[in-house]
């Protein structure tokens, strides 16, 4: 099972947490078993055509999935994702 | 009978190939990076008192020991010396190409004297008055800032947008470490529920515009410091005119629009910025040197939904955390002056307080991205500050 990291702006769609776990041999298919085990979290990922939304970064431990094989990147047992959605705040 | 000094110099400058400073200035000005080494071999109270811009120096006595650790130790580089006159300049060429190989090796005639009187421009090294250098002793001491790094910070300049969480400590510490000039960005005032986390304010100052408290915490920590202040939101019609001529931004702003903007204006004219933002308990950190390394839009090419990028305001952030990002921004505004380490050029560093966690990320250039992918010399003039409405844009995409 993969690690997934949640961003703050995604923690109160998955009970709070900082880390969840999700299964798939891909980062599509990790990605869609949180979307179901967290439907709250569908949206905010996917758009209507179930591709990645184009503002959400998702990383594959330190690596942009985006210069892998974006969804089709495949993911091992030990591996990281991590979640990234743009911040603004700057503490005003 | 042993020849006389002068005539051992005369045949020496007769044997050494010797150039006009329009030369020099010619080669020099040919493009940013000419091929063409400039040794200064005089004395360093010499130096001290003016020399050529980009010059090297290693005074001619110790011109054996030390002219590979200055100029490199390729010897079909370009090498031009100078000194006062063109005297020690010729004896110095003879030595590099004689006893050291070096074989392009050109003496400059009349040395800075004749330079200076050809009306060229001489840079003058700041001389740290008694007071300076014990204010700045501890960054004296340390090998990678020293005079040469202190100098660079004292001829900086930075500019903070916001005088808020994150502008707060980076104020503070950069005017302390004695970066010359700060502007400062901020349309606010200061309120009671800023406090909590916005050092650079105090109670007695509520209700002042932030740029003028701001200015009195900088200066009473450190007088040197040139603040310049702008009590405006920075928008497209300003952006040009406010951010031109800085050496490096500082990016604390609360919102996407600007930040897509600061990003473009950025790299059109080629400032690096030091990003930053907070939220609750988390931040992130990354710079953004145009060319270099990827921009904004390379690592967010969309901005989120409003419901996915909630303010600080909105949400509530916990008063340290603008403390710690805060000073990641300074030190990395500091590295980027004295060009030291390693930037965080194509990296994003997460912090996360409550797990204390920082987790790093790797960003890569976008060879698509809409703006860094352009070259902005292929910019025509009249497109610079011409930027499209971002409030829309912004909105459109949520």
């Amino acid at each position: 099972m993969a690690k997934i990291k949640i961003p703050p702006v995604l923690r109160p769609s998955v009970g709070g947490e900082k880390e969840v776990q999700a299964d798939g041999a891909d980062v599509g298919a990790v990605l869609r078993a949180l979307a179901e085990q967290h439907p709250a979290t569908q949206q905010q990922l996917f758009g209507a055509d179930g591709s990645l939304n184009r503002y959400v970064n998702v990383y594959l431990n330190d690596e942009d999935v985006r210069v892998l094989d974006g969804l089709d990147t495949t993911v091992g047992e030990s591996d990281t994702l991590v979640i990234l959605p743009a911040m603004a705040g700057g503490g005003a | 009978m042993s020849p006389s000094g002068a005539e051992v110099i005369r045949k020496i400058r007769s044997e050494v190939e010797e150039v006009d400073p329009s030369e020099v200035k010619a080669a020099l000005n040919g493009n940013g990076n000419s091929g063409v080494v400039l040794l200064d071999v005089r004395e360093s109270e010499e130096w001290d008192a003016g020399h050529i811009p980009g010059a090297k120096h290693v005074a001619r006595g110790y011109l054996e020991s030390r002219v590979e650790g200055a100029i490199g130790s390729d010897r079909s580089q370009r090498v031009v010396i100078y000194c006062a006159s063109g005297q020690r300049s010729a004896l110095a060429a003879n030595t590099l190409k004689n006893l050291l190989g070096y074989e392009n090796v050109a003496s400059m005639n009349g040395g800075i004297t004749l330079w200076k009187d050809r009306g060229y421009e001489v840079e003058k090294p700041v001389v740290l008055t008694p007071q300076q250098r014990d204010r700045y002793s501890r960054h004296l001491l340390v090998p990678e800032i020293g005079l040469e790094g202190q100098t660079k910070l004292l001829n900086a300049k930075v500019l903070l947008l916001g005088a808020g969480g994150l502008g707060s400590p980076t104020a503070l510490y950069l005017a302390a470490a004695g970066v010359g000039t700060l502007g400062v960005v901020d349309d606010d005032e200061v309120d009671l529920s800023n406090l909590q986390r916005q050092v650079i304010h105090t109670t007695d100052r509520i209700g002042t515009p932030k740029v003028d408290s701001a200015e009195i915490a900088i200066n009473g920590i450190n007088p040197d410091v040139n603040v310049v202040k702008y009590k405006t939101r920075l928008d497209a019609s300003n952006i040009m005119e406010i951010i031109e001529g800085y050496d490096v931004i500082v990016d604390g702003v609360d919102n996407f629009p600007t930040r897509y903007l600061l990003n473009d204006a950025t790299v059109r004219l080629d400032i690096p910025v030091v990003s930053a933002s907070i939220l609750g308990f988390d931040g992130q950190l990354s710079v953004f040197a145009p060319h270099d390394g990827p921009c904004y839009r390379c690592l967010y090419p969309v901005p989120p939904p409003a419901e996915l990028a909630p303010s600080c305001g909105a949400n509530g952030v916990l008063g340290v955390l603008p403390g710690t990002m805060g000073l990641l921004q300074a030190t990395e505004v500091v590295k980027l002056i004295i060009g030291a380490g390693e930037p965080l050029i194509g990296r994003l560093l997460l912090y996360e307080a409550l797990g204390a966690t920082f987790t790093e990320l790797k960003v890569r250039r976008d060879p698509e991205c809409p703006i860094c992918s352009i070259d902005p010399s292929e910019i025509d003039e009249s497109q610079l500050g011409v930027f499209p409405d971002y409030e829309a844009f912004c909105a459109a995409a949520g």
